[in-house]
């Protein structure tokens, strides 16, 4: 890995997690790196979805679902009972691999989590933040004069870009995107990679991507998933051109997978 | 043959034929359906109509002292068959309201005693006297008889004179029945149907309570009106045959029906919005309230209209916690003595006079016609629920 210190904003520590009797993931170490876009890629149920969101704990929705091992957020381990789920996830934002914007206007859909956590109140405040949240989504021009109509009307990578647009509204430090592109066409990929690449300035990204070439497009490190395992781990251009694991290879090089 | 072989294919035929066979059939069977149900409206408006029309005759009233004394004497002899009772003795009652009329002898449209009313309207069995009938026929050259429109029957409680007999008090006890099963019925089934889907865990316990509501659902009605004569009479010690006996009563009813709407209701919110509210770091209650029972509600609406009307229409259970009874006057508080339309129906069906059987189809029109009105609301909050997300 790289020599230059770099700070860590999620580091994971022996993380295991079960399915009621089938262990899912066998101990995952990594460090996720600040302000840069760290990409999971794997074969279909190699556990990298279920990884991603141990990170802010959706798992918790599903009853047979239990983990073991540590994720530190700045030196706090996340699973530790006295971290607030809501805050976390106010702090680790997620976009999901289907566009799910509420079935309210654009404007209520940008608004909703701000106003439920109190981070400011309805009018002009609340315009700006909306419009600052459509902005840096890139988004604003295509909507702004629509505001408030439903944001379900819009198409499918609109809709997406929404849903990105939601998840900064909270203002938080991480995002984690679940196949965000695999629901839409290529221009419309391509606009979220783009953007993407100027969020990571300001967040720290991680993806789940099925589509390698998307993983070599956007980010700046490459972790392999295969059969709840972390195969390997280092920077992209390393993963894609010099990989240390034959299965690496074997995926990359589209000989498996 | 100018069709090529395969149009004329023997087993294509065959085929062709036991398609168009099973058209039949369904349309057969539809159209029996279609055949009862126009038979029914046909019989009960035919025989219901007439009842929205009542006779009255033109009479002289004496308003004296010997009416005062004896209300038999309020009208001439010869009419006095003909006009109805319940008018007649209510004459002292106006005098004794209005001592300007003493004194008085005045032409007024009256009232007519039901034989009579069936004879105008002809129907057999009227069992109106030989010398009567010519009287009327008589009456009816002078244009001293006349139909019409019975608002009694929307005025008036039960009577056991058929011309004075209305469905007001058990509509009013039907509304009162109905506000309580609401009252009782909707918030509990709605609460506990997002219990049981949003935060129950999923353990054996859940699955058998579910397995209840799904038979309690099932069961005959009757034995609800056991459960809350037990209950809410013999234990609770709530008044027998008042509406919030039967209010509580349909509610015990109604609740698996509610229940198994909203959850069906909840379920169809798609996982996606509850994740993209989880996701913003929405809590449970947060995501439950201002995300899925949105979506949800026009099921849960839904689902609660087809519950009440249902509740609405019952009677065996209500003559469990007897208000099955004769109930001449609107009750005042839910602790009153109350019947409830259906219940009403039933009444005036088993009566034997002539004129109580066209009230009956009447009471009935009037019931069809309310639950319609509720299922109509129902369907349309479904197709508004038909929305995208």
């Amino acid at each position: 890995m790289n020599s230059e210190v770099i700070e860590n904003t999620l580091t994971i520590r022996d993380l295991k997690l079960w399915y009621g009797d089938f262990e899912a993931l066998h101990g995952i170490n990594l460090d996720i790196q600040k302000g840069k876009v760290t990409a999971f890629i794997g074969p279909s149920g190699c556990g990298k979805s279920t990884f991603l969101r141990t990170l802010n704990r959706m798992n918790d929705r599903i009853p047979s679902c239990r983990t073991e091992g540590e994720i530190l957020l700045n030196g706090q381990n996340i699973y530790d009972p006295s971290v607030d789920v809501v805050q976390l996830r106010t702090y680790i934002g997620m976009v999901f691999q289907k566009p799910n914007p509420f079935p309210k206007s654009i404007y209520e859909n940008i608004a909703y989590a701000p106003r439920i956590h109190g981070m400011v109140k309805d009018g002009p405040e609340m315009d700006e933040l909306v419009e600052s949240a459509l902005k840096r989504a890139s988004i604003w021009n295509e909507v702004k004069d629509k505001l408030h109509q439903p944001g379900t009307a819009l198409s499918g990578g609109q809709q997406q870009r929404l849903c990105i647009a939601r998840t900064i509204a909270v203002k938080p430090k991480v995002i984690l995107m679940d196949e965000p592109c695999s629901a839409l066409d290529p221009i419309a990929t391509a606009k979220i990679e783009e953007l993407m690449d100027e969020l990571k300035e300001e967040y720290t990204i991680v993806i789940v991507t099925h589509n390698m070439q998307q993983a070599a497009r956007v980010s700046d490190y490459t972790a392999y998933f295969y059969l709840g395992d972390l195969v390997e781990y280092a920077d992209t251009h390393t993963i894609f051109t010099a990989p240390t694991h034959q299965k690496t290879e074997d995926y990359i090089t589209g000989r498996f997978g | 043959m100018s069709q090529p072989e395969i149009f004329t294919d023997a087993r294509m035929r065959k085929r062709m034929r036991a398609d168009k066979r099973f058209k039949f059939y369904g349309f057969a069977a539809i159209a029996l359906a279609l055949a009862f149900l126009v038979f029914f409206f046909v019989d009960i408006i035919g025989k219901g109509l007439p009842a929205f029309q009542q006779a009255e005759i033109q009479v002289e009233v004496h308003y004296s002292d010997a009416t005062m004394n004896n209300y038999n004497n309020g009208v001439d002899r010869q009419y006095k068959s003909l006009v109805s009772k319940t008018w007649l003795r209510h004459i002292p009652n106006q005098m004794r309201d209005h001592p300007e009329l003493m004194g008085q002898n005045r032409v007024e449209w009256v009232l007519a005693e039901n034989r009579v009313d069936q004879f105008l309207k002809g129907h057999e069995g009227h069992r109106l006297k030989e010398k009567y009938q010519k009287l009327i026929n008589q009456m009816q050259e002078d244009g001293t008889v006349r139909l019409v429109f019975n608002s009694g029957f929307f005025t008036k409680g039960d009577s056991k004179l058929p011309e004075n007999a209305g469905i007001l008090a058990s509509a009013i006890g039907s509304i009162f029945v109905l506000l309580l099963t609401m009252l009782f019925a909707v918030p509990i089934g709605v609460m506990t149907a997002i219990y049981l889907e949003e935060f129950a865990p999923d353990n054996r316990l859940t699955q058998i309570i579910e397995v209840n509501i799904n038979n309690l659902a099932a069961i005959p009605s009757i034995l609800y009106g056991l459960l809350g004569l037990a209950i809410f009479i013999n234990f609770m010690g709530v008044p027998r045959s008042s509406a919030l006996v039967g209010g509580l009563t349909l509610a015990l009813m109604t609740l698996p029906v509610i229940i198994i709407a909203t959850r069906a209701a909840l379920r169809a919110v798609p996982d996606s919005i509850r994740e993209a509210a989880y996701g913003l770091g929405a809590s449970k209650l947060q995501v439950t309230w201002h995300h899925v029972l949105p979506l949800a509600m026009p099921g849960i609406l839904t689902g609660s209209i087809i519950g009440l009307a249902q509740a609405m229409g019952e009677t065996a259970p209500l003559l469990i916690v007897g208000m099955m009874a004769y109930i001449p006057e609107a009750p005042d508080s839910i602790f009153e003595a109350t019947t409830v339309l259906p219940a009403q129906i039933y009444t005036w069906s088993s009566e034997s006079l002539r004129a109580f059987e066209e009230r009956t189809a009447a009471g009935i029109m009037i019931l069809l016609a309310v639950l319609l009105t509720l299922n109509a609301v129902a369907v349309k909050f479904r197709n508004r629920s038909e929305n995208t997300w």
